[in-house]
C-alpha cells in the first residue's frame, strides 16, 4: 500500500515543513483526500485555516504517519469536508467564523465560536467591525409529543468551565443534547500571531491548564521540529517524566470525579488526596504544582536533583500502595457500578469515524496512542501497555483511566532508572527563513496536534494547537441519546472534555 | 470499603493548619471592606465559582480546597451551586467577550451583601490574553471587586488565606456596632 504522502500527491510547500511533509494540493485532490477520510483509510487529524487556505491533517493510524495537505482559497471559499466528512464540522464552522473562508456545501451554516459578543468579524482575516450585540442562535429541534427542553448553562453548578447544554427529553430520556461552546474563545490564535517564542509558548501552556505539560511539549516540538534543533536526552526524559506525572494527576482527579457524580464521595475523597501528594511532588521537583511553562523550547525550565529523585520514588511508592485498594473499592460497590455500566456508550463505530482519541477512544476499542504509535522520545525507549476496553460505557472509560494510572506509574520507574545526565536545555538558532512544525503528543485526554509557522525573524507567524476534544465533544452528543438526565453528569465527566482547549 | 472507612476512623487527620494571613491581602480587604453593608452573617460564607474565560488551571486548584489538607469547610467556607445563595462570586479567568453577560447576570442573581474575589493573573487584567478581540480584560473591567488572590494559578494555600482573611474582616465589621 502507498504511504501517506504519495496518496495525497500534489506539489511540495514552499518552506521546510518538518518532521512530517505538508503538500499543495488542488480542489480535485482535496476532493479525493475527503474520499479517503469517509472511506476511513486515515483519521482527521486537524483542521485549519490560514491567510486564504485551508490546511487538513490526515493521520494513517496504522503506520504511524501524518501529514498535511493544503488548499489555496483564492476566492474566499473550499469544498466543504464536513458534508462528506461529519467530524470536520465544528472545525469549518470554526475555520469560517476566524477567517470568512466559506465552506461550499457545508450542512451547517451557524457560527460556532463567534457569539456575536466580538467587535469584529474574521478577526484572523480580512477584519470588519461588528457591532457586538450579540445573536441569537438556532439550537437544533426535536418535536414530538410530551418533548421538553432543558437548557442549562453557560455557568454550570459545579466548578467547572461554561458551556451550554440543550437537552431535549421525553420524561427522564434524553432525546437529544446539544452543545454549544465558544464561551471561554480568547482568540489565543491571533495572540500567537507575531509573538515572539517565549510569549508563544506561555500562550501554548495556558490552552487547557490541566494539559499545561502536554500543550508545552508539543509547542516545543513543533518549534524544534521546524528549527531542526535536537534537545539534550536528559530534557526529553524530564519532559515524560512531567507529561506522566500530569496523566496521573488528572486520571485521579477523574476516577473520583466520575464516582462522585454518581454520589460515591468516599472515592472522591480518597483520590483527591492522592492527587494532591502527585501535585505537591510536582510542586517540589519542579516548582510549580501543574508544572507550568517548565517546559520550554529548547528543553526545560528546571533541572530535577536527587533529592527529587527520591521524592519520585517515595511518591510513586505511595501512590502505588494507595491505590490498588481504591481500584477494590471501585470494583466491588454494585450501586456505584450500577451507575456506570451500560451508561453513556460510544460505540467503535463512532469513535473511529471521529479518530477519537485518549480514554474515550481507547474504551471504545480504538487502540491508539501518539506515544506508541507515533512514538517520539523518551516514549521509543521505554516499555508499556495502551489499555484498550471494548464497552464504550462509562465503566470502560473509568477502567481506561485506571490501567493508565498503572502504565504511568511504571513509566515513571523506568524514566528515573534511565535518567541521562547533562545538559537540560540548548539555546535555538533564528533560523533567518520561514520554516514550519509540526507534532502530535499525547496528553492525559489524548492526542494533541500542535502546527506553527515560524517568520524569518524568528517570530511566530501562526500557530494552531488542536485539542483532543475537538472529536470528544461530539460524541459526547451521540453517548448520550437514550440515557436519563440524571446520568449526564456522569457521561460528561467520563468525557472530560476541555473547554478552553476546544474554544481557542 | 468498610476496611477503608475503618481506617479512616483510627488514622490522624491529613488536614493542616491554616497558613498564615497575607498582611498585604489583609490590607486590600481592609480598605474595600470598609464599604461594605453590616448586615449579619454569622460564621460562614457561602461561594458561588464563576469561571468568566479561564484555562481551567484556577479551577482545578480551587477544587483541590475540599480536599483532606485543605478541607475549606472548617472555616465555614462552601461552595453552592446557585448565585442565589451566595454571598462571594469567585471569578476566575479573563472576561471573554462570550462570557460577560453570563458573568454580569450571575452578579446580578446574587443577593447583596456580597462580595466579588477574583482569582488569578488572569482575572487581575487579563493576564497573557489581555490585548486580545475576545477578552474584556480583568474582573474589575466588569464588577467591582473587593480582594484579589494572584497567581497563575494561585495555590490552593494561597487561595485559603484569601479566603480566610475575607470572613474574617467581614466578622469584625459585624461585630463592631
Amino acid at each position: 500500500m502507498a504511504g501517506l504522502i504519495d496518496a495525497i500527491g500534489g506539489a511540495a510547500s514552499p518552506d521546510p515543513h518538518r518532521p512530517w511533509p505538508r503538500r499543495l494540493v488542488d480542489a480535485d485532490g482535496w476532493a479525493a483526500l475527503v474520499e479517503q477520510l469517509v472511506e476511513g483509510r486515515w483519521a482527521l487529524a486537524g483542521l485549519w485555516g490560514d491567510l486564504a487556505a485551508v490546511h487538513m491533517s490526515l493521520l494513517d493510524a496504522g503506520s504511524g504517519d501524518l501529514a498535511v495537505a493544503s488548499l489555496a482559497c483564492p476566492a474566499g471559499s473550499f469544498p466543504s469536508v464536513a458534508r462528506h466528512h461529519p467530524p470536520a464540522h465544528r472545525l469549518e464552522r470554526t475555520i469560517r467564523d476566524l477567517f470568512g473562508l466559506e465552506p461550499v456545501g457545508a450542512p451547517d451554516d451557524r457560527s460556532w465560536l463567534d457569539h456575536g459578543r466580538w467587535l469584529v468579524r474574521h478577526p484572523l482575516g480580512e477584519r470588519a467591525a461588528a457591532s457586538g450585540e450579540g445573536e441569537p442562535y438556532a439550537f437544533l429541534t426535536a418535536e414530538g409529543e410530551g418533548l421538553h427542553q432543558i437548557a442549562v448553562g453557560p455557568v454550570h453548578a459545579g466548578i467547572i468551565e461554561p458551556g451550554h447544554f440543550r437537552f431535549t427529553a421525553n420524561g427522564e430520556t434524553i432525546v437529544r443534547l446539544e452543545e454549544r461552546l465558544g464561551y471561554t474563545h480568547k482568540g489565543v490564535e491571533s495572540l500567537l500571531a507575531g509573538a515572539a517564542p517565549d510569549r508563544a509558548a506561555r500562550l501554548a501552556a495556558r490552552r487547557s491548564g490541566d494539559s499545561t505539560v502536554a500543550y508545552s511539549i508539543g509547542f516545543a516540538r513543533a518549534f524544534e521540529a521546524a528549527l531542526g534543533a535536537e534537545v539534550p536526552a536528559r530534557a526529553h526524559w524530564l519532559r515524560g517524566l512531567m507529561a506522566e506525572l500530569e496523566r496521573i494527576a488528572n486520571h485521579l482527579g477523574d476516577i473520583g470525579a466520575i464516582c462522585n457524580d454518581a454520589s460515591f464521595a468516599l472515592m472522591h475523597a480518597h483520590t483527591a488526596v492522592l492527587r494532591e501528594w502527585v501535585l505537591r511532588q510536582s510542586q517540589s521537583c519542579f516548582g510549580h504544582r501543574l508544572m507550568m511553562d517548565k517546559v520550554v523550547p529548547g528543553g526545560i525550565a528546571a533541572d530535577l536533583d536527587p533529592a527529587g529523585v527520591d521524592g519520585l520514588r517515595s511518591l510513586v511508592g505511595r501512590v502505588r500502595a494507595a491505590f490498588p485498594h481504591l481500584v477494590e473499592l471501585y470494583d466491588e460497590t454494585a450501586s456505584l457500578q450500577d451507575r456506570t455500566v451500560g451508561t453513556g456508550t460510544l460505540s467503535h463505530a463512532l469513535a473511529r469515524q471521529y479518530g477519537c482519541g485518549g480514554y474515550v477512544g481507547r474504551a471504545s476499542a480504538r487502540s491508539f496512542d501518539t506515544r506508541r504509535d507515533l512514538a517520539y522520545p523518551p516514549y521509543d525507549k521505554l516499555r508499556f501497555d495502551v489499555p484498550v476496553f471494548q464497552e464504550g460505557d462509562v465503566n470502560a472509560r473509568v477502567w481506561v483511566r485506571i490501567r493508565e494510572v498503572e502504565q504511568s506509574l511504571g513509566l515513571i520507574d523506568q524514566l528515573l532508572d534511565s535518567m541521562p545526565p547533562g545538559e537540560v536545555a540548548v539555546a535555538l538558532p533564528v533560523a533567518g527563513d520561514r520554516r514550519e512544525g509540526l507534532a502530535m503528543v499525547e496528553g492525559f485526554r489524548g492526542d494533541i496536534l500542535c502546527w506553527l509557522r515560524l517568520g524569518p525573524t524568528g517570530l511566530v507567524e501562526r500557530c494552531h494547537l488542536r485539542d483532543p476534544s475537538w472529536f470528544h465533544w461530539p460524541l459526547l452528543e451521540a453517548a448520550i441519546e437514550g440515557n436519563i438526565v440524571a446520568d449526564f453528569p456522569l457521561c460528561n465527566k467520563s468525557f472530560n472534555c476541555s473547554y478552553s482547549g476546544h474554544d481557542l | 470499603m468498610r476496611k477503608l472507612l475503618f481506617e479512616s476512623l483510627i488514622r490522624s487527620p491529613l488536614t493542616e493548619p491554616l497558613p498564615d494571613p497575607e498582611l498585604s491581602m489583609l490590607a486590600e480587604l481592609a480598605a474595600t471592606l470598609g464599604r461594605v453593608a453590616r448586615q449579619r452573617l454569622g460564621r460562614s460564607l457561602s461561594i458561588r465559582e464563576i469561571d468568566a474565560g479561564s484555562c481551567n488551571g484556577c479551577e482545578l486548584e480551587i477544587h483541590a480546597l475540599g480536599n483532606a489538607y485543605y478541607d475549606i469547610e472548617r472555616f465555614g467556607l462552601r461552595f453552592v451551586a446557585s448565585p442565589r445563595h451566595a454571598d462571594v462570586l469567585l471569578v476566575t479567568g479573563p472576561v471573554t467577550r462570550n462570557m460577560r453577560e453570563a458573568l454580569e447576570r450571575t452578579y446580578n442573581a446574587t443577593p447583596a451583601p456580597k462580595w466579588v474575589v477574583a482569582v488569578g493573573d488572569c482575572g487581575y487584567d487579563g493576564g497573557c490574553f489581555a490585548g486580545s478581540y475576545a477578552v474584556v480584560g480583568g474582573v474589575s473591567q466588569i464588577l467591582p471587586v473587593d480582594l484579589h488572590i494572584a497567581g497563575c494559578p494561585p495555590s490552593p494555600a494561597m487561595l485559603l488565606r484569601g479566603l480566610v482573611s475575607l470572613i474574617e474582616q467581614a466578622n469584625q465589621k459585624n461585630s463592631s456596632p
